[in-house]
């Protein structure tokens, strides 16, 4: 428990408080009635869902001719919104598992909450490939099985197939990891509750006890499953960016795509993770857990990530020119200047001028330009997709095909669907589960704990004197 | 816990006087039967004398079972079962099959390690056991004795209050 604490680093945690405070505090928004603005998001969302659901349903029953689609560009809002949806879920996986390999503390109080948005970002971004082909009622063709079609294996050469199985895993092993730390903290729910919900609680908790073998299972497993996502994470968008980078479209076709992919990502990820958390802790007053250090720490990762993105749209512009290849010439010079030049330059704006704004500490740490920004960098990654989408599908190799797209009702419908799928489940899920993972906040207590935290200074140097075990002096350390 | 047997237990108000406790138990060759927490204590396992999860060694099997399970599954279906020329490419395309072959061991080697993890701690969807204290999974750390493999109960009494034990209770499991 005596870890060197930096005397430079603020507490993560504030108030004061003891392990019982922790458990009130994070359990509170489970166990009271919902509020009325809950009431009300819900049924926004709620509406959202449905209306995206009938978009979805008038799809399958007219066709994708309901779509503005046309043989220039197979490719629009569809492929758009599954790419910045899988974007945003890469936060997640990169809170929970990158940031627990690098043993970053502050993970702690957004990690639950960055996961279950992974989680429900990946349900949207899947529902896309879906209905794109058209015959859903087919879909599972997609996955090898024996069948009487020959049997007919689907063709593990393409890149669109190994996206099938990146996302599925990406989906699966996200939710191992997720409802793994969910068990103990539903347990600690569970041993509050009465009736029914102790039932419910009961069935979610898998009968969780607390044991101390229980416990070391529980860490190695959770570790094993990080080390592993890490990998898995930075090749879901790798793949993701094949679906472009293999195919032999100007502007597609570029050895750059898979970094590039993965660093916007990682940066349209924590932009949600922002406007999630900051709306989450105001309204389930969580500041002493989510505290101003939190925020700092993501709007770092958002500048780096940022300024990556920065370079990839920079370095592709000049490869375009130094290649000497007149279609990959075009097809850039179309980006920024042709028809959707709007698109590039929104973009451009939102993605890599604005976060340079976090270059300095004051807006770091402030609450109300961190919403702000990340509200442009959503805007601004869901413009990058469609800018790598749309212009470079609309201007091909021949004039003659030359075309333009703007979408339907049907689909802004189903964009519209997954934003209410992503809120209603997401807002299922902050009265459920605790949205902070309650029992590792409890084991960082001592360690990032604003009453703690000089006190455990001189244990630090005194553990550093004499090594293994050092009880005796932290016993004046608690309460 | 199918066997009916009491249980002694105390309860401790922070994990530094648990750890102390167990180190006193220790001393005093009393048998621990388990230790509760509400999160895992960082240098309990030593002093309980838990050995390291071998559940890492599991993953990495699982995980091999995967890597095999898709590499040898695509060759025998684009060499054997129906050779299909895509793209001039040969039928034995090693490149390509390396991200399918990548997401499948690592979709083995967490389903095979986590359905492992909770099989072993007798845990999963449905099952109920039976908890010494609400309180565990709050802020109270506990340590449990079982009656019958310790001879003394006044012994284990002692110890309780000797180590700071803020409650000590029994219980049939």
């Amino acid at each position: 428990m005596s870890v060197i604490v930096s005397p430079f680093r603020e507490p993560l945690i504030r108030g004061g408080k003891t392990y019982h405070q922790i458990t009130e505090d994070l359990c509170a928004a489970t166990e009271r009635a919902p509020s009325l603005a809950w009431t009300i998001a819900f049924a926004v969302a709620g509406a959202a869902l449905s209306f995206g659901s009938f978009c979805i349903i008038w799809t399958i029953w007219v066709g994708i001719g309901s779509w503005n689609l046309n043989r220039t560009i197979g490719w629009g809002w569809d492929i758009t919104n599954f790419v910045w949806w899988i974007g945003i879920g890469h936060a997640g996986t990169l809170i929970s598992a990158i940031l627990l390999l690098f043993r970053q503390k502050w993970r702690t109080g957004v990690n639950r909450a960055a996961e279950a948005m992974t989680i429900f970002a990946v349900i949207c971004a899947a529902l896309f490939p879906g209905i794109h082909v058209g015959r859903m009622w087919v879909i599972y063709f997609f996955f090898p099985y024996p069948n009487t079609r020959g049997p007919l294996w689907p063709n593990f050469n393409s890149p669109l197939l190994w996206d099938l199985f990146a996302i599925s895993t990406y989906f699966s092993v996200s939710l191992l990891f997720w409802y793994t730390g969910l068990v103990p903290d539903f347990a600690t729910v569970r041993d509050r509750a009465k009736g029914f919900r102790k039932k419910f609680y009961n069935f979610l908790s898998f009968g969780w006890t607390g044991s101390a073998k229980h416990w070391q299972r529980w860490e190695s497993l959770s570790l094993v499953l990080a080390g592993i996502s890490t990998p898995l994470v930075l090749s879901v968008h790798t793949i993701v960016s094949f679906d472009f980078a293999t195919s032999v479209i100007p502007g597609w076709h570029t050895t750059i795509f898979p970094p590039y992919f993965v660093a916007g990502a990682i940066f349209s990820g924590f932009a949600m993770v922002q406007t999630l958390m900051l709306i989450t802790r105001k309204v389930l007053k969580l500041e002493d857990y989510i505290t101003v250090e939190h925020i700092e720490s993501m709007n770092k990762v958002i500048l780096l990530t940022g300024t990556i993105v920065g370079v990839a749209y920079l370095t592709e512009l000049f490869i375009a020119w130094y290649s000497g290849y007149v279609y990959e010439q075009f097809a850039f010079f179309n980006r920024a200047l042709g028809p959707y030049w709007w698109a590039y330059f929104g973009m451009m704006t939102c993605n890599v001028l604005s976060p340079q704004l976090f270059w300095i500490r004051k807006f770091r740490r402030s609450i109300y330009w961190t919403f702000l920004m990340s509200i442009f960098v959503n805007i601004g990654m869901w413009f990058e997709r469609f800018v790598i989408i749309a212009t470079s599908l609309a201007r091909d190799y021949l004039p003659s095909s030359w075309s333009l797209y703007r979408p339907t009702w049907v689909e802004v419908g189903i964009f519209i669907g997954t934003l209410g799928i992503f809120f209603t489940f997401y807002l299922i899920f902050v009265r459920v589960a605790p949205v902070v993972a309650i029992a590792e906040v409890k084991a960082i207590l001592k360690s990032v704990g604003d009453q703690y935290e000089t006190k455990n200074d001189a244990i630090a140097i005194e553990a550093a004197k004499n090594p293994p075990v050092h009880l005796e002096e932290e016993e004046h350390a608690h309460h | 816990m199918s066997e009916n047997k009491e249980v002694i237990y105390g309860l401790y108000n922070d994990e530094t006087e648990l750890l102390r406790a167990v180190k006193e138990a220790n001393s005093q060759q009393l048998e621990i039967m388990d230790v509760f927490t509400p999160f895992p204590v960082h240098g309990l396992d030593a002093l309980l004398h838990l050995s390291e999860s071998r559940l890492h060694e599991g993953g990495f099997v699982y995980g091999l079972l995967g890597t095999l399970t898709a590499f040898l599954g695509m060759t025998w279906i684009f060499t054997k079962d129906w050779p299909i020329v895509i793209g001039g490419k040969p039928y034995w395309s090693v490149p390509a099959f390396i991200p399918i072959t990548f997401e499948m061991t690592v979709l083995f080697a967490a389903w095979g390690m986590t359905i492992t993890c909770y099989i072993i701690c007798g845990l999963g969807p449905g099952i109920t056991n039976k908890v010494l204290d609400d309180r565990i999974t709050d802020d109270k750390f506990c340590i449990a004795f079982n009656k019958s493999s310790i001879g003394d109960v006044n012994k284990v009494n002692d110890f309780f209050r000797s180590t700071g034990a803020a409650e000590v209770n029994s219980k049939v499991m």
